[in-house]
């Protein structure tokens, strides 16, 4: 199992999430974020002061796939959160050890 | 002549002699019910401008750890600053006629009941005009409080509203409307100028000084968490604003009108102004800038509002969007003081450039009065010594102020630490000073 990370534009969780779930993913969490990459940030001026937002917001999904639906999940998000756009976002891929549904008690795959 | 018409020639001449023989029936006052009626609305009007419009515009401004904070202080000034004016602050600002300050005559309001008329509004309840200059008196302590937003703590701003209020407002209003010094001089404050604006402008800038800047000033982003709540305030404000220079007509007359549309096109042109050189400038047309220039032009307006034209009303917001527009952008900066909420850049400057800009343009015709059949007229109108006049009353104004509102600071600050503490401020004044936070 992987557990898929995904930082992207916030507008384009409604996307992302059609496109998981059109390839069978069910469920994700997802976190407000700040953060930055290549996009940096950008000037806002509040009667004369300037500040450098450094930290833009972004939305953070997550889903624990199984390992072989893997790249299939990974083309479909960068897929769908896509703009061609600076500051698109990342998506980085780690490994499950274990997964388990609270309700029913199953286990790994059976739990995702 | 038939019988009748001489009898009615007598009866018209006997009425007129006695109306000019008699002193005391020639000024006998009567409450007049539709000045007491537009009064009474316009009160609500200036109460609205403190509660609830200041307190959205301030806190609007303010990061999102200082929102209660802010709104406390727009909410003590009202209940504090109400109780001290019933208690004192009325009778030393509004009886009698010395130039200096007021009696003790109407202490804890003694003496107002159904029938008392102030020589100062003959149309309406006195009560009524007291209830309306505490309004007056509540958002002018209200608005010294933006200077030092984010860092006062909230004991200290109590023991100031009430020092305040007593040793630099009282005495102001009573100068400028009370039938003071500056008032019997010539000067021409017709809702507050230099009693509000320019007092309130100057004691934030002292105040700004004295207190010290924000911590992470300059290098931290200190950008306001929801210009959502200032827009809003900024309409309250403007639609109080109508009760504020309208009402300052004290009667519901052409004035008042008059009065209401300089106000509202003083405005516009301030709003307009402040947009259009923020975009030519820095390249975008902020909400914030729109909100600002409209303050501005109301502030600005007000002492002028019942002296000029509606045209005139127009060109003060105009002026006032650009000076009080680069006061905050430019002077600001250049002087290196930290004025949160720009009490000085907007209040200070627009109600020191309204107050002089009323001696250019005031029009005689607009305040023409039985006592004086000419009104005030400005240098335009071939008047140069009321110039002389404001300027005399900006120069009291911004000293007395000044100096008595860092006299007050100090005092205070010997009783107890003006600041919260590092820590406190870094982890907001909701929590630290009310125990309430905004989730």
């Amino acid at each position: 199992m992987k557990l898929v990370i995904a930082v992207i534009k916030p507008f384009k969780l409604d996307e992302v999430r059609d496109a998981l779930t059109r390839i069978g993913v069910h469920g994700m969490t997802v976190t407000e974020v700040k953060g930055y990459g290549r996009q940096k940030g950008h000037m806002e001026i509040y009667r004369g002061a300037e500040y450098a937002v450094n930290f833009l917001p972004k939305l953070r999904v997550e889903c624990a796939v199984a390992s072989e639906q893997l790249d299939q999940v990974m083309e479909a998000v960068a897929a769908a959160a896509k703009t061609g756009q600076i500051g698109d976002g990342k998506i980085f891929v780690m490994p499950v050890e274990q997964a388990m549904r609270i309700r029913t008690g199953e286990t790994n795959v059976d739990a995702l | 002549m038939t019988r009748a018409q001489q009898r009615i020639a007598i009866a018209t001449a006997v009425t007129a002699a006695m109306l000019i023989a008699s002193p005391a029936f020639a000024q006998s006052s009567k409450i007049d019910a539709a000045d007491t009626a537009w009064m009474l609305g316009a009160t609500g009007l200036v109460l609205m401008m403190t509660i609830p419009g200041l307190a959205l515009f301030y806190a609007g401004m303010v990061r999102k750890k200082n929102v209660l904070a802010t709104m406390a202080q727009s909410m003590a000034a009202t209940f504090l600053v109400s109780i001290l004016w019933a208690l004192v602050g009325y009778s030393l600002a509004f009886t009698g006629d010395g130039p200096y300050i007021g009696t003790f005559e109407r202490i804890f309001l003694n003496g107002m009941m159904l029938d008392a008329i102030s020589p100062l509004a003959k149309t309406i309840p006195e009560s009524l005009f007291m209830i309306y200059q505490m309004t007056f008196a509540v958002i002018t302590v209200a608005l010294v409080a933006g200077s030092v937003a984010d860092r006062l703590r909230f004991s200290a701003f109590l023991l100031f509203c009430v020092f305040w209020l007593l040793l630099v407002y009282v005495p102001i209003a009573h100068w400028v409307w009370g039938g003071g010094f500056l008032g019997s001089h010539g000067v021409i404050d017709f809702a507050g100028g230099l009693v509000v604006h320019l007092n309130a402008g100057i004691a934030g800038l002292v105040a700004a000084i004295v207190v010290g800047k924000r911590r992470g000033y300059g290098s931290e982003n200190l950008s306001p968490h929801d210009l959502t709540l200032a827009v809003i305030g900024t309409g309250l404000l403007w639609v109080g604003w109508f009760g504020f220079n309208g009402g300052s007509a004290l009667g519901a007359n052409s004035r008042a009108a008059m009065a209401i549309v300089s106000t509202h096109l003083a405005a516009s042109a301030g709003a307009f102004t402040w947009m259009a050189l923020e975009w030519w400038t820095r390249g975008k047309p902020s909400v914030l800038g729109m909100i600002s220039g409209a303050v501005a032009g109301l502030g600005t307006i007000t002492p002028a509002s019942g002296f000029v034209l509606p045209m005139q009303g127009m060109l003060i917001g105009l002026i006032a969007g650009a000076v009080c527009f680069w006061a905050c952008t430019w002077l600001k900066i250049k002087i290196g003081y930290d004025d949160s909420l720009d009490v000085f850049g907007v209040h200070g400057i627009g109600g020191l450039t309204g107050t002089f800009l009323a001696g250019v343009l005031a029009v005689g015709a607009l305040s023409a009065s039985p006592e004086m059949p000419g009104g005030v007229s400005g240098l335009l109108e071939g008047n140069p010594s009321q110039v002389l006049n404001q300027l005399y009353g900006i120069a009291v104004t911004l000293l007395w102020s000044g100096a008595l509102t860092f006299v007050i600071l100090k005092v205070i600050g010997a009783m107890m630490p003006l600041r919260v503490r590092h820590e406190d401020e870094v982890m907001g004044l909701d929590v630290s000073q009310h125990g309430e936070a905004l989730q």
